[in-house]
C-alpha cells in the first residue's frame, strides 16, 4: 500500500470541478484508491463519496492506494491536486 | 378547458403528453439467490438504458444548443457511473433482499439526502442530479421509460404538469406547435420561453393531464385562453379561421413594427427590448425595438464555478452596445441572491431571500463582483450608447455608495489610460416601496428610473409572486401599485428625468395602455411583444387614454381598473 498526505491548497477545495477532475483521474488506475480526512474515508473513484468528505481549502487529506499501480496512482493524484487551478 | 394565456396564438394538432407515470414499488422481499441475481440484472440493464438515453440527450443538446448546455446531463452521467450508487443498490438487493426498483429508489434517496444535507449550493444541485438520475433508472427498471422531448419527430402540442429548463432545452422547437402546462403563471419558465420562441402557450390549467391522452387531436387557443380536446369538425373550422385571423394580424403587426411608437395625437414614447444575453439583441431589433431597456447580466454569472472575468463581461457588453445599432442600451448590474443563486457566489441560507442579501446589497460586501462589472461596462461604453442601472435600491445612501465605487473605477481607468464614455448615464431600478415613496429624492440624484413592475407589485402588496395559494392577490393593476407607478413617473418628470418600465406590465396590452396614460417614457419588453404594443400605441389617442387612466386612479379595486382598461382597449382597437 502507498500513501501520501497533502494539504488542499486551491480556493474551492476538493469540490465542484476540482473534485470531478480528481475522480476522473483516479478512475484511470486499477488500484483501490481511498481518500481519508478526519477519520472519514472516501472512495476516490466516486464523485459522491469524494464530495461528501467536504475537503475545503486547508484540509489535510491522505491519498492511499492499494494495487498493481499504487505508486503511480498516488503520485499522479497528488500532482493533480498540487496543480489545481481555479 | 381554460387557463392563463402565456403567449398568444392558435395551434391545432396532436397532443404530446409529458407525464411521469406513477411507479408502484413492490415491497415483497427476495428469498433466493436466483431472485437476487435477476434483480441485479434488471438494475444493470436499467443503468445501460439510462446511459444510452443520456448520451442521446447530450448529443442533441450539443447540436441544438451548446456544449455548455449539455454539461448538466454530463453531470448526470457521472452520477450514474458512480461506484457508490452501484454498491449501495447491490447491497440493498443482496443483503436487504429488496427488488431492484425498491433498492434504486432507496439508494438514490439516501445519497441525495446525504448530499442535500450539506449546507452548500453545489452539493444541493448534485443532490438534484442524483434524484433525477435515480428516477430515470427507476423508470427504466420498471418499464416506464421516459418519453423524451429530445426525440420528437412529429409536430405536436406539448402538455405537461410543468416544464423544467432541461425539458425545454432539449426540445426540438421545430416540432413544437405550442405548450400547455397545469401549473405556472405569466412569469414562469414555460411562459417566458414560449414568448421568446413566439409559440402559443396556456399555463395554469389545473388537472388537464387527467383529460388529454397521447395523440389526441387538440386546439390550443391562446387568443381566448381555451383548450379543446378532440374537437368537433365545427370547432376545428372555427379554430382554423381563428388561426388564419391571428396570422393575418401578425402580418399586420409586421407592417407597423418598424414605425415610431407615436399616438394618433402625436405623443411619442420609446418601445425597447428586454434581453438576457447578447444573442437576444438581434431578435429584439428585428421586432422593432428602439434600443434595450433592460439587459439582465445574470446569465454571465450562472452555471459556472468561478466568477466571469472583467474581459469576458467586456466582450458581452461590447457585443450588445454594437448590436443595438446606435440605440441606447440599459445594463442592469447583477441582480442575484436569495431565490436566484449562482454557483460561483456563496449565498447564505436565508429565511426571507426576497428581503435578504441580494442585488445591490451584496455589492458592498463583494467589491470583487461589482468592480469588474462596472469597469467592463465603462470600457464597453465607447462602442455605443450604454447606461447602467442598479437593482433593489431602497435609499439614497446606496446611490452615493455606488457613485463612490463608480468614481473609483473611472479613476483606475484614467490612470490606466483606458477610454470610456465620460457621460455614462446612471439610473436606478424602482422596485421597492421605499424607492417609490422616496422617488422625488432619488430623482434628484440619478439620471433615470426603470420600474420593475413584477417586484414592485410583489413588495407593495406583500404578495409572494411564486405562491400559488395567493396568486389571486398578485394584482399588477391594484390601485396601490398603479398609484405608486404614477408617483414614480411624476417624480422623474419634475426633475426633467425619464422613467421606463421593464416588468411584464409594459409588454401587456392593458398594462401598456395604463402606462401610456400615466405618462411613461420608455416601454421595455421581450422582443415578441414589441409589435403588438407599438400597434396599440399607434392606434391610441393619448388625451383619451390619459383621461381614462385618470379615472382608473380614482378607483377602489383592481377589478374595476381591469374592466375599465378592457373597455379602453376595445375603444382603441375599434376606434
Amino acid at each position: 500500500m502507498t500513501e501520501k498526505v497533502f494539504v488542499v491548497k486551491n480556493e474551492t477545495g476538493l469540490h465542484a470541478r476540482p473534485a470531478s477532475l480528481f475522480v476522473q483521474k483516479a478512475a484511470k488506475f486499477k488500484s483501490v484508491i481511498k481518500l481519508k480526512r478526519d477519520g472519514k474515508e472516501a472512495n476516490a473513484k466516486s464523485i459522491i463519496s469524494v464530495l461528501s468528505l467536504g475537503a475545503s481549502k486547508g484540509s489535510e487529506v491522505t491519498v492511499c492506494a492499494d494495487g498493481v499501480d499504487e505508486v503511480e496512482a498516488v503520485d499522479a493524484l497528488v500532482e493533480l491536486l498540487d496543480n489545481l487551478e481555479e | 378547458m381554460k387557463g392563463i394565456i402565456a403567449s398568444p396564438g392558435v395551434a391545432i394538432g396532436k397532443a404530446f403528453v409529458l407525464k411521469h407515470n406513477e411507479i408502484i414499488i413492490d415491497d415483497t422481499p427476495l428469498t433466493t439467490a436466483e431472485e437476487c441475481a435477476a434483480e441485479e440484472a434488471i438494475f444493470r440493464k436499467a443503468v445501460e438504458d439510462t446511459e444510452a438515453q443520456l448520451n442521446e440527450i447530450i448529443e442533441i443538446t450539443e447540436e441544438r444548443l451548446s456544449a455548455k448546455e449539455a454539461d448538466v446531463f454530463r453531470a448526470h452521467l457521472m452520477m450514474l457511473a458512480d461506484p457508490m450508487l452501484e454498491e449501495t443498490v447491490m447491497d440493498k438487493i443482496n443483503n436487504g433482499k429488496m427488488k431492484a426498483a425498491k433498492a434504486i429508489k432507496e439508494a438514490t434517496a439516501e445519497i441525495a439526502e446525504m448530499l442535500g444535507s450539506l449546507d452548500d449550493e453545489y452539493m444541493r444541485e448534485r443532490a438534484a442530479d442524483i434524484k433525477d438520475v435515480g428516477s430515470r433508472v427507476l423508470e427504466n427498471a420498471t418499464g416506464n421509460a421516459r418519453v423524451s422531448l429530445a426525440t420528437l419527430r412529429d409536430q405536436v402540442v406539448v402538455f405537461a404538469n410543468d416544464l423544467t429548463p432541461s425539458d425545454t432545452a432539449t426540445m426540438d422547437m421545430n416540432y413544437v406547435k405550442g405548450f400547455v402546462t397545469e401549473i405556472g403563471g405569466r412569469t414562469s419558465h414555460t411562459s417566458i420561453i414560449a414568448r421568446i420562441m413566439g409559440l402559443p402557450a396556456i399555463v395554469g390549467t389545473g388537472d388537464i393531464l387527467q383529460h388529454v391522452k397521447q395523440d389526441d387531436m387538440v386546439i390550443l387557443d391562446s387568443v381566448d385562453g381555451d383548450i379543446i380536446i378532440n374537437p368537433t369538425d365545427e370547432q376545428l373550422k372555427v379554430a382554423n379561421e381563428k388561426l388564419e385571423k391571428f396570422l393575418e394580424h401578425k402580418r399586420q403587426l409586421d407592417l407597423v413594427k418598424n414605425l415610431p411608437a407615436e399616438t394618433k395625437d402625436g405623443h411619442r414614447v420609446e418601445v425597447v427590448g428586454n434581453i438576457a444575453s447578447p444573442n437576444d439583441v438581434k431578435g429584439a431589433m428585428d421586432n422593432g425595438a428602439e434600443g434595450v431597456g433592460l439587459f439582465r447580466t445574470e446569465f454571465l454569472f450562472m452555471n459556472r464555478p468561478t466568477l466571469p472575468t472583467e474581459d469576458e463581461q467586456y466582450e458581452a457588453y461590447k457585443a450588445v452596445a454594437e448590436g443595438a445599432q446606435g440605440h441606447q442600451v440599459v445594463i442592469r448590474t447583477l441582480d442575484i441572491g436569495g431565490d436566484k443563486a449562482a454557483e460561483c457566489i456563496q449565498f447564505p441560507a436565508e429565511m426571507n431571500p426576497f428581503l435578504g442579501w441580494r442585488a445591490v446589497r451584496m455589492y458592498f460586501d463583494r467589491l470583487d463582483i461589482i468592480k469588474p462589472q462596472l469597469r467592463a461596462i465603462l470600457r464597453a461604453s465607447v462602442y455605443g450608447k450604454l447606461c447602467v442601472m442598479y437593482p433593489m435600491i431602497i435609499s439614497a445612501d446606496e446611490i452615493y455608495q455606488m457613485k463612490a465605487i463608480m468614481d473609483e473605477c473611472k479613476a483606475e481607468l484614467d490612470a490606466e489610460g483606458i477610454a470610456y464614455d465620460k457621460d455614462l448615464k446612471v439610473g436606478t431600478m424602482v422596485e421597492t416601496p421605499a424607492a417609490a415613496i422616496n422617488a422625488d429624492k432619488l430623482a434628484k440624484i440619478v439620471d433615470f428610473f426603470s420600474i420593475g413592475t413584477n417586484d414592485l407589485t410583489q413588495y407593495v402588496l406583500a404578495v409572494d409572486r411564486g405562491n400559488e395559494m395567493i396568486a389571486d392577490l398578485y394584482q399588477p393593476l391594484h390601485p396601490a401599485v398603479i398609484r405608486a407607478i404614477k408617483m414614480i413617473i411624476d417624480a422623474s418628470h419634475k426633475e426633467g428625468k425619464w422613467t421606463g418600465v421593464c416588468g411584464e406590465l409594459a409588454g401587456d396590452e392593458k398594462g401598456a395602455a395604463l402606462l401610456l396614460g400615466l405618462g411613461l417614457d420608455e416601454f421595455s419588453m421581450s422582443g415578441g411583444s414589441i409589435p403588438t404594443i407599438k400597434n396599440l400605441i399607434r392606434k391610441a389617442d393619448h388625451a383619451h387614454v390619459k383621461a381614462v387612466v385618470d379615472e382608473c386612479l380614482e378607483m377602489f379595486t383592481a377589478k374595476e381598473v381591469n374592466e375599465r382598461l378592457d373597455a379602453l382597449l376595445k375603444e382603441i382597437y375599434e376606434g
